[in-house]
């Protein structure tokens, strides 16, 4: 059980680390000044969920390590975010677009983990929701701006959501974590999530004029530790800190 | 980074509520929905604000510096325009 809710909890809390870390890359290089901040603004938003849900963590597993260590410290393997998440910020509309497609999946998820049976956890989604809700409004704007834009941002845009497609069907996955939570009545049943979810998302991709992809084929193993080669870097500078200045804090 | 620009946006931020929008800066957005987004961003992310005005900069009509002598010159040596020839009881404070 105990092992069930600390599994259970970095698969949420990794998610919003991996994706605070590539929304955080834009700090300084974001396509224009307003949007460099929204996008810094959006990170740190992630960050500071994910600090609750690494301090619970920490508490849970009891053995000493701090929510710096178990955000910091842990080897590629160890990490259980979906691939969507690790993917690059290959243009704008990549970053946008993997928002997006992990936003409408982060606020459904929310919604119903408020209503967990674990009080902690369902203050946390409480706390973030607002954040969340943001967050889609945000890149559901540019996929419509984008979408709906020009024929060079259309392009661009629908090659990000054809890319980035594969990678959605993982959101949907039940973990061993997962399953034991759901049976507790702590966990969400993600396999719930996903009509809703494809519904949301195909009308905002129909809004901004948009293909829906209809490729079958889909990646997963990020839930399992198995990650994209992209992974590796990311955690090379996000862990450079620690790994050089071990113990340090701000 | 695109050489043209967004179009320049003039924001207005009420920081309390029973308080009047004031001006705090301007900033670039393709669209009204755009620009109150980054207003939101630049502006009220440390809890600055509870309502956002922004409008286009191009639709404000400011007065000429050039012209500052006949728009306000006039006004200076008027001093009576200014209440201040009364004895105010000390009973009235903020005045």
């Amino acid at each position: 059980m105990k092992k069930s809710l600390y599994n259970y909890i970095l698969g949420i809390a990794d998610n919003s680390l991996i994706l605070g870390q590539r929304m955080g890359e834009l700090c300084g290089h974001g396509p224009s000044l307003e949007t460099d901040i929204a996008c810094t603004n959006i990170s740190l938003d992630l960050f500071g969920q994910v600090r609750s849900y690494y301090q619970y963590a920490a508490k849970i597993a009891g053995d000493g390590r701090t929510e710096d260590d178990i955000a910091m410290l842990r080897k590629e393997r160890e990490y259980v975010n979906v691939l969507l998440v690790e993917q690059p910020n290959t243009d704008f509309a990549y970053t946008m677009a993997r928002h997006f497609l992990f936003d409408v999946y982060h606020l459904l998820f929310l919604t119903e983990l408020k209503k967990s049976k674990d009080m902690t956890l369902a203050a946390i989604a409480t706390k973030c929701i607002k954040e969340v809700r943001y967050h889609q409004r945000f890149s559901s704007d540019w996929i419509r701006r984008l979408g709906d834009g020009t024929e060079e941002s259309q392009n661009r845009m629908q090659a990000a959501i054809n890319d980035l497609w594969t990678y959605t069907d993982e959101l949907f996955h039940q973990t061993e974590a997962d399953k034991a939570m759901v049976s507790e009545g702590i966990g969400v049943d993600v396999t719930k999530l996903k009509e809703a979810y494809y519904e949301k998302v195909n009308t905002i991709l129909e809004e901004s004029t948009l293909t829906i992809p209809e490729s079958k084929y889909f990646q997963k193993g990020g839930k399992m530790g198995i990650h994209t080669e992209h992974m590796g870097f990311l955690l090379s500078e996000l862990q450079y800190m620690q790994r050089t200045y071990p113990n340090m804090e701000w | 980074m695109s050489t043209k620009q967004w179009p320049l946006w003039e924001v207005f931020v009420r920081s309390k509520n029973g308080l009047e929008h004031r001006h705090f800066g301007s900033l670039h957005a393709a669209d009204a929905d755009m620009a109150l987004e980054n207003a939101r961003d630049v502006y009220t992310r440390r809890n600055e604000g509870v309502s956002i005005w922004v409008v286009e900069s191009k639709n404000i009509t400011a007065s000429n510096p050039e012209h500052n002598g006949e728009m306000f010159e006039p006004a200076k040596d008027k001093v009576y325009r200014h209440p201040t020839f009364y004895e105010l009881p000390d009973e009235v404070k903020y005045m």
